[in-house]
């Protein structure tokens, strides 16, 4: 049956650099209830802290894992990588800096890869790259991967995490907001489905733009999402946020996203909206 | 009285002494048309060379000027019969975005922009011109409206950027920005967006993409304001000289960098100066940007628009 699958979830086996993601050493504090964790044991549990459900930031390697079919993800535009276009000081070395730690060459991954044998064209973000901050690179990246899905009439599936337009590109980061805004126009002329999911954090230019534009738009437990910051919120208006403000829960009460979906339920979740938007999947008819 | 900023005091001084000078000689009937004539030559070369040599962080202190013309001077200057469209249909009306439609040239148009304040009251009423979704939404509404009937967008921004607050959060600023950014990509009238002052980041885009882009001579567009820049990166905000020149948001800096289509000439001393010049000025350019749109085909036109954004930060690899 079609439900039973969604109960083994298979993962890719990537090489993970767990010491950047948590803390390094064996054990690590949940940030959220304080609970002293086994990192091995956080990794096994999709990186979700076992106690409370804190859901842990990923790289885009172990988002890859934890979301497509095993050995399934064929990445486009590897090489892809942002220039200086202001000559803004000091961008260069971030530039580099940000290429030594996390291995990536931007704060995007796109390609082309399967949930439970559903082909996708699909985007993640890392927020260890200059914190998933949008320039030229992500915009060209995001595009190609629309102008990739409407060429193959396959469905979208972005993996948000952002803090907005990368400072460094000025202007030209900006438009990409806009840019990115008129490619998701392409799939509604096309009657393709593009789903995009928030994680921790999504907020500003970003937020504004391509995460907000989903047919659906799903968020992961307690991600943090808004236009402005709320630490700028706060200095701003002089007085402290209500409690669980501009989370992910916060917006669904509020009408801005469709679900808030676990970690350990995004899988299968996807997998049925993908289903049920066409998609024949090879495992199901199969079993 | 009106703001004189630092780098305006030499000349303006200059003009305060003419001006007295002329009084003088009247009072006392004395002929010092020579002195006068001088001075004044002395104070335009100054002027001339002052405007000449402006930096980023000048060019912004310009574009936020108190007494800058603002969209209602504009609307009163440029458009008439106008009649203001209030309200987004679904939660309210923002004082810091304005509506309408009027006549440009003749023609109908729509016109949305953003609405500062001239003194500390219409601030506070106008928010700033920092808008809320609501206010965004009532742009969009209107420009749909356009759509409907055909009719060309002109978009005035000037805003320091969109209100930052938990009301704005609520009621989603983000998928207010993204919707009229994906909206207006695909729009199927001409819109024409002009900044006319300060371009402050997503709140400035969310009414700024169009078939043309044009910034008046004095005016910035920025992705974040030069004061935040500098807080981000250097943890100083009095820095933000320095960051002014680093993000590249004067119109001419855009102009090379291709985000934009034409810089607006200003009157020498600033558009605060002579609005009614600045008009003029405006008005040249938005008919001549018009007639060019107007026989192209709304397929045609939305394509070549989604063609220019297509090209903005093209990479290749
Ligand atoms: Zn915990």
């Amino acid at each position: 049956m079609v439900l039973d699958l969604f109960k083994k979830p298979k993962y890719v086996t990537v090489h993970r650099d767990e010491k950047k993601e948590i803390p390094e050493g064996l054990w690590v504090k949940c940030p959220q209830c304080g609970e002293i964790l086994y990192n091995k044991d956080i990794a096994k549990n999709l990186k979700v802290c076992r106690k409370c459900e804190y859901h842990f930031r990923l790289s885009a390697a172990e988002r890859l894992s934890f979301t497509l079919d095993d050995g399934s993800f064929v990445e486009d535009d590897a090489n892809l990588v942002a220039d200086n276009p202001l000559d803004f000081p000091g961008y260069p070395e971030k530039l580099t800096e940000a290429r030594q730690t996390t291995g990536l060459s931007e704060a995007m991954v796109s390609g082309e890869g399967s949930i439970l044998g559903c082909r996708i064209v699909i985007c993640v973000m890392d927020p260890r790259f200059i914190m998933a901050s949008m320039g030229a690179a992500v915009g060209e990246k995001f595009v190609r991967a629309v102008e990739k899905a409407v060429e193959r009439r396959l469905p979208l599936v972005v993996f948000v995490a952002s803090g907005g337009a990368r400072m460094q590109e000025g202007m030209v980061a900006l438009v990409q907001m806009a840019k990115t805004a008129a490619a998701v126009k392409l799939l509604d002329d096309a009657g393709l489905l593009y789903v995009s999911v928030l994680t921790d954090p999504t907020t500003g230019g970003v937020s504004a733009s391509f995460a907000m534009l989903g047919d659906i738009i799903l968020a992961e437990p307690g991600a943090l999402i808004g236009f402005t910051g709320p630490r700028v919120i706060e200095q701003t208006i002089r007085q402290k946020l209500p409690d669980g403000f501009q989370r992910a829960e916060f917006l669904q009460q509020h009408g801005m996203i469709d679900l808030v979906v676990p970690r350990s339920r995004m899988r299968e979740t996807l997998a049925r909206i993908l289903m049920l938007h066409g998609c024949e999947s090879e495992n199901v008819s199969n079993s | 009285m009106p703001t004189v900023l630092d780098f305006e005091r030499p000349f303006v001084e200059l003009e305060n002494k003419i001006v007295e000078l002329t009084s003088f000689s009247r009072e006392r009937e004395l002929d010092l048309s020579d002195e006068i004539e001088n001075l004044s030559r002395r104070a335009n070369e100054l002027k001339r060379s002052i405007f000449e040599h402006l930096t980023p962080a000048q060019k912004v202190q310009l574009a936020r000027h108190p007494d800058r013309p603002g969209t209602e001077d504009y609307v009163r200057m440029l458009f008439q019969d106008f009649v203001e469209l209030h309200g987004d249909r679904s939660y309210g009306d923002d004082p810091a975005v304005l509506g309408g439609i009027g006549r440009f040239d003749g023609q109908a148009v729509t016109v949305v922009g953003h609405l500062k304040g001239r003194d500390t009251m219409t601030n506070l009423s106008r928010n700033f011109g920092m808008a809320h979704p609501e206010g965004l939404r009532k742009a969009l509404r209107l420009m749909l409206q356009a759509e409907k009937f055909g009719r060309p967008v002109i978009s005035l921004i000037d805003t320091p950027g969109a209100h930052c607050g938990i009301g704005a959060e609520e009621r989603g600023q983000s998928q207010a920005i993204a919707q009229n950014l994906l909206r207006m990509s695909a729009l199927r009238v001409p819109i024409i967006v002009v900044v006319i002052g300060e371009g402050g980041s997503g709140g400035a885009l969310a009414l700024g993409v169009g078939d043309r882009i044009l910034m008046q001579e004095h005016s910035i567009f920025s992705v974040i304001s030069p004061e935040g820049c500098a807080s981000i990166l250097w943890k100083d905000a009095s820095r933000a000289r320095e960051a002014a020149e680093a993000l590249k948001l004067t119109a001419q800096d855009l102009l090379s960098l291709g985000i934009i289509d034409e810089v607006v000439p200003e009157p020498l001393g600033g558009a605060h100066r002579d609005p009614e010049t600045a008009g003029n000025l405006l008005r040249e350019a938005l008919a001549r940007q018009l007639a060019a749109l107007k026989d192209l085909p709304p397929g045609e036109l939305v394509q070549r628009r989604y063609a220019k954004l297509r090209e903005m930060g093209r990479l290749e690899g």
